[in-house]
């Protein structure tokens, strides 16, 4: 083995240690985390995730999130793909002044937009909706969708779409028969990245909630607040929030790579 | 590839421009509302002029967390990208290991930022957390809820454990891109690494590269909840940031009109940052 490979090694070491240490936090007991320093869990028990398990208060919370984001992307793709083959394929009057305004909403600080958001759902009723917070992400989502998906559409030869009108392809018919099938890694990769501003966003998914869609990233603040500070469970409930991105990272792990360079290397 | 030009491709436009519009323009209007008014409450408001932005310019306090704010994204950015590119160069390019690595090297990436918080919270606790604990076993006095110094110390390295990762997946991507013809002729021609580096992988990774510089710098300036969770943006103001100044004051003092000609303030200077950048980048590749 080459020596270099030292460096990634080392790298993803350095990546595991925080994550290793909230797991082992997460199997303490409270008494064992406040009073020793320990490497690994001496009292090992599985109280913080009964907790989160039994509390509807915390499993309502995962809940909440896992719904709100499902819905951002979905919403999100689902738009972004024929507006991605409108800039991939035509000219139109102001295209890329669109486009760029489009972008330019990936650059907007989320804390500039949180108290015009609270204002604006809460006049048309939305304040505290799984849909709010989804709408709310989609501002920095679809322009996203939009750039991915059309890096991708880009590489697919227009030769494809002519070939198909030829053999008698309606226009709705092809997009759905052949041409997405053709680009679905673009629209893993893309739905890969609503995933994950959507899942990992807090101050907004906070803010635009109260009780009925409370998020679990909301949730976990109150165990620093309402009985003292209960690290177990704070831990526990990080670690249960890993999974979701465990899961989808691998499920795209053959895409990753081609999918950072946005279809555009 | 050579577009036709047909304006009925706005109709599949449509439903982006306005959902997008919807979630932009309506509060950007308000922001730009509040920012010229003054109010007293009973929803009542006066024309104000530019005295919010003036306030603006001469509040020391806005200063100073700009001031942060630009230190911390220029440290951040001199860290990560040149850490990022060794690691992605390092990398193996075939075999089994590559798909172990990526995936490791994503998680990051996918952890929601209040739980990155907590996280290093846990693990930069002097007495039980792993980090905070060796560095006090090594003589070093470590405490960063009270010593600034140290409270920068964490969260530049919680951002670097953060987001390195997503310069290195962009530069590995770039630097799989490259067909080996390029590295096989220049071992014909007997060129040492660092050549290599310096004519073949450097320039094919402009475009990437500019890619995460531009990212890196837009969301370390928005840089808000890891931080929050972490110090709080203390001790006292020492790791006060932008973006906890203005929710602070606009989610906590109800301050309207400051807080809007803030936010105004706030967008522009990212979008000019990034709008003179990418131009840069372009027009040196146009040459």
């Amino acid at each position: 083995m080459s020596k270099r490979y030292l460096v990634p090694i080392v790298y993803v070491i350095f990546l595991m240690l925080p994550i290793y240490w909230l797991v082992n936090m997460s199997f303490k007991t409270t008494n064992e985390i406040i009073n020793r320093f320990s490497l690994y869990p001496h009292e090992f028990t599985l109280a913080s995730y009964r907790t989160i398990f039994t509390d509807p208060s915390w499993y309502g919370a995962y809940i909440n999130s896992i719904t709100y984001v499902a819905l951002n992307t979905v919403i999100s793709v689902a738009l972004a793909l024929p507006a991605a083959y409108a800039f991939s394929r035509y000219r139109f009057l102001g295209d890329k002044h669109l486009f760029f305004w489009l972008l330019s909403n990936r650059m907007a600080p989320p804390a500039v937009f949180v108290l015009p958001f609270i204002q604006l759902y809460s006049s048309v009723g939305l304040f505290d909706t799984h849909l709010a917070v989804a709408l709310a992400h989609m501002l920095f989502n679809i322009p996203l969708a939009v750039w991915i998906l059309e890096g991708f559409m880009s590489g697919v030869p227009k030769e494809l779409d002519e070939t198909a009108y030829v053999d008698g392809y309606s226009f709705p018919k092809f997009f759905v028969k052949i041409f997405i099938p053709t680009i679905s890694a673009g629209i893993g990769v893309a739905a890969f990245f609503c995933f994950m501003f959507s899942w990992v966003e807090m101050l907004l998914a906070k803010n635009l909630t109260s009780v009925a869609a409370k998020p679990i990233v909301a949730a976990m603040t109150k165990t620093s607040s309402a009985s003292g500070y209960e690290l177990g469970l704070l831990a526990a409930a990080g670690v249960l929030t890993l999974i979701p991105g465990a899961i989808v990272v691998y499920f795209v792990r053959n895409y990753i790579a081609k999918g950072f360079a946005l279809g555009r290397v | 590839m050579n577009k036709t030009f047909n304006n009925k491709a706005w109709w599949m436009v449509l439903p982006v421009f306005l959902v997008v519009a919807f979630n932009a323009l309506v509060p950007l209007m308000t922001v730009v509302n509040y920012s010229v008014q003054e109010t007293f409450g009973n929803n009542e408001f006066f024309w104000s002029g530019t005295i919010w932005f003036q306030q603006l310019l001469d509040n020391d306090q806005i200063r100073a967390s700009l001031g942060r704010q630009i230190i911390f994204t220029t440290v951040v950015l001199f860290i990560q990208v040149p850490l990022g590119l060794t690691i992605a160069l390092c990398m193996p390019r075939k075999g089994p290991w590559v798909s172990v690595c990526l995936v490791l090297m994503a998680l990051p990436l996918l952890v929601p930022w209040n739980v990155v918080g907590s996280m290093w919270n846990i693990m930069a606790l002097p007495d039980i957390g792993l980090l905070g604990r060796t560095i006090n076993a090594m003589g070093i006095h470590y405490n960063y809820t009270r010593d600034p110094v140290a409270a920068w110390f964490t969260v530049v390295l919680m951002d670097v454990w953060h987001w390195t990762s997503l310069v290195v997946l962009l530069c590995y991507a770039g630097l799989v891109s490259i067909p080996d013809a390029y590295y096989q002729a220049a071992k014909i021609d007997g060129a040492r690494p660092w050549a290599v580096f310096r004519y073949i992988q450097l320039p094919k990774l402009k475009h990437v590269l500019t890619i995460a510089i531009l990212l890196r710098f837009m969301d370390s300036f928005m840089i808000y909840t890891e931080v929050i969770v972490l110090t709080g943006g203390g001790p006292g103001s020492a790791t006060k940031f932008l973006s906890i100044d203005l929710v602070q004051k606009a989610l906590g003092g109800f301050d309207l009109g400051p807080a809007a000609a803030f936010s105004i303030v706030y967008f522009l200077i990212i979008l000019l940052t990034s709008w003179l950048f990418y131009t840069l980048m372009m027009r040196n590749e146009a040459n």
